[in-house]
């Protein structure tokens, strides 16, 4: 359990639900990742705003890590940020393993309307039952994924 | 002028967009691998799980909550008309069968779409792979639900 971070968790939580907090009560939207990118493809009506909150995104990463470094990846004084290596036992290159859970990921959270933060951080605050039944899901499916491919 | 295109509804969305990234780096739920020491139910017994996401979301919902019950007080948001609260209620084929889906591509990487756009950041090796994949996939996704709030809504209550 060496790389449990129980306060930098709590405190990085805190900043997530207050800039949900910040969206909702200021622009009344809802700060779901998938929902903010994935409408910026056509026919979307409200495009700055979005690309101004992704834009934004990265920049507050990005100062974070300089601001705080060492936290863990990224930033001077971080580890690299490193993306996972496709498990050998099944035969497919590492870049191929990314796309298709890429594509897994941006064609699931479409149709089902959300992710960690849409479902899981707004929709469960908000006690919707859509949401409870997606996070249920896609935690309970992503815990599997990892038993079976053994990619950890 | 649109609503949305105004400077207060601009710069309260940069904020949020800078609380989250920081939020993000600061959990370390930027790092793939962290995420996926969570996901990783069979180091419990071995003493190798990391609990760190659960505190994360936990807390977020926490202050979420709040907003929320803040909100629930007044007509509208600050700087838009109305609260664009989700009107579906119906638990339906899409929601369950991308919430499976999601959770495989999830359970792969350890990247959910507010991680990978904040990697960005750093800009690792493949990420740009992953993104142009999640787009893809977002935008088959839009293909096949119906399109248009009203359309939605009707198949959704």
């Amino acid at each position: 359990m060496d790389s449990f971070s129980p306060i930098p968790a709590l405190l990085g939580g805190a900043l997530i639900g207050l800039a949900s907090a910040v969206l909702w009560l200021g622009n009344g939207r809802i700060a779901g990742i998938s929902g903010i990118f994935g409408q910026l493809l056509p026919p979307a009506r409200t495009v700055v705003w979005r690309v101004v909150f992704l834009l934004a995104l990265v920049l507050g990463t990005l100062a974070a890590a300089w601001l705080f470094p060492g936290l863990g990846v990224g930033g001077p004084g971080g580890k690299p940020a490193d993306l996972v290596s496709a498990p050998a036992a099944w035969g497919i290159s590492t870049p191929v393993w990314l796309a298709i859970a890429g594509v897994l990921t941006g064609f699931g959270t479409k149709i089902g309307n959300g992710c960690t933060s849409g479902h899981g951080v707004c929709g469960i605050a908000r006690l919707s039952l859509r949401s409870f039944v997606a996070v249920g899901i896609f935690f309970s499916v992503a815990i599997v994924t990892v038993a079976v491919t053994g990619v950890v | 002028m649109s609503q949305t295109t105004r400077l207060p509804y601009l710069a309260t969305a940069a904020l949020s967009g800078l609380l989250f990234g920081a939020g993000l780096y600061v959990s370390q739920m930027v790092d793939p691998l962290k995420v996926l020491r969570f996901l990783d139910f069979g180091a419990v017994s071995t003493g190798g799980w990391d609990p760190s996401l659960a505190f994360v979301i936990v807390a977020a919902i926490g202050v979420m909550f709040v907003a929320i019950r803040i909100g629930r007080k007044r007509q509208a948001p600050a700087f838009d008309t109305a609260f664009n609260e989700p009107e579906f209620r119906r638990i339906d084929t899409p929601l369950v069968a991308g919430s499976v889906l999601f959770g495989i591509g999830w359970g792969m990487s350890g990247i959910c779409p507010g991680p990978a756009i904040s990697l960005i950041a750093f800009w690792p090796p493949d990420l740009l792979i992953f993104l142009l994949a999640m787009f893809v996939g977002s935008y088959a996704g839009a293909l096949i639900i119906p399109s248009g709030r009203e359309r939605r809504l009707a198949v959704a209550r």
